[in-house]
């Protein structure tokens, strides 16, 4: 008696579970797009990829800009320090490696930071990014 | 009697010729100075010795970090993939 009900509860939980993961699959959005002004400002070269793994502003900064830079690199930094815990990295570790990558993964005319810490417009060239850089 | 031991004193020891030799109290603190100025000498010939040991560190800091790095690289891509609205 005991084994059926838990043979029941085990089974209702694993559906449970089975349930969640499938509306939490449908519900978060695989591929989100940026917000337009974060959008606006990145192609207008405003803001920029840092090598660090965290957004930058370019020229001069406006309280409006600021808030828009923070509130993504707190996002950003969330991100990271999950991934980090779940690779066995340190948060600085695992953000370099992701801005090795947003700044490949940048478009022709948006900004990056070189490794001499100036900031550079992406050409349909390969980006000057750290040697560590894979 | 008071000859012979007279005797007996200076012929075990040179005579007092040097300064030091004859309790000069100048010669005394002179010697004492000298070494006390080769102590500082000595410490910092260790801190010479430590210095090139910091950039052999760092380096090993760069090797260990390219490595993470690159263990790192397919995880960092996917996660900006999945999080484009941020990225």
């Amino acid at each position: 008696m005991d084994d059926m009900m838990t043979k029941r509860i085990s089974k209702g939980l694993l559906a449970g579970v089975a349930i969640a993961t499938a509306i939490g699959g449908l519900a978060t959005p695989a591929f989100a797009q940026r917000d337009p002004a974060y959008a606006a400002a990145r192609s207008a070269g405003q803001v920029g990829e840092k090598m660090d793994g965290y957004l930058g502003i370019v020229g001069a900064s406006t309280p409006e800009l600021q808030r828009l830079v923070n509130d993504i690199n707190i996002k950003r930094r969330a991100v990271y320090a999950e991934r980090a815990k779940a690779t066995n990295a340190t948060l600085e570790e695992y953000a370099l490696t992701a801005g090795c990558q947003a700044i490949l993964a940048t478009s022709p005319g948006e900004k990056y930071q070189a490794p001499s810490g100036s900031w550079e417009t992406r050409t349909s060239a390969p980006p000057m990014r750290d040697s560590r850089c894979p | 009697m008071s000859a012979m031991t007279n005797g007996k004193l200076t012929d075990r020891a040179r005579a007092a010729t040097s300064l030091a030799m004859q309790g000069d109290c100048k010669a005394r603190r002179f010697a004492r100075m000298a070494v006390v100025a080769l102590v500082p000498l000595g410490l910092a010939g260790c801190i010479t010795v430590n210095a090139p040991e910091e950039p052999i560190v760092i380096e090993l800091n760069v090797n260990i970090r390219q490595e993470v790095i690159y263990r790192l690289a397919e995880d960092a891509g996917n996660t900006i993939e999945e999080n484009a609205d941020i990225f």
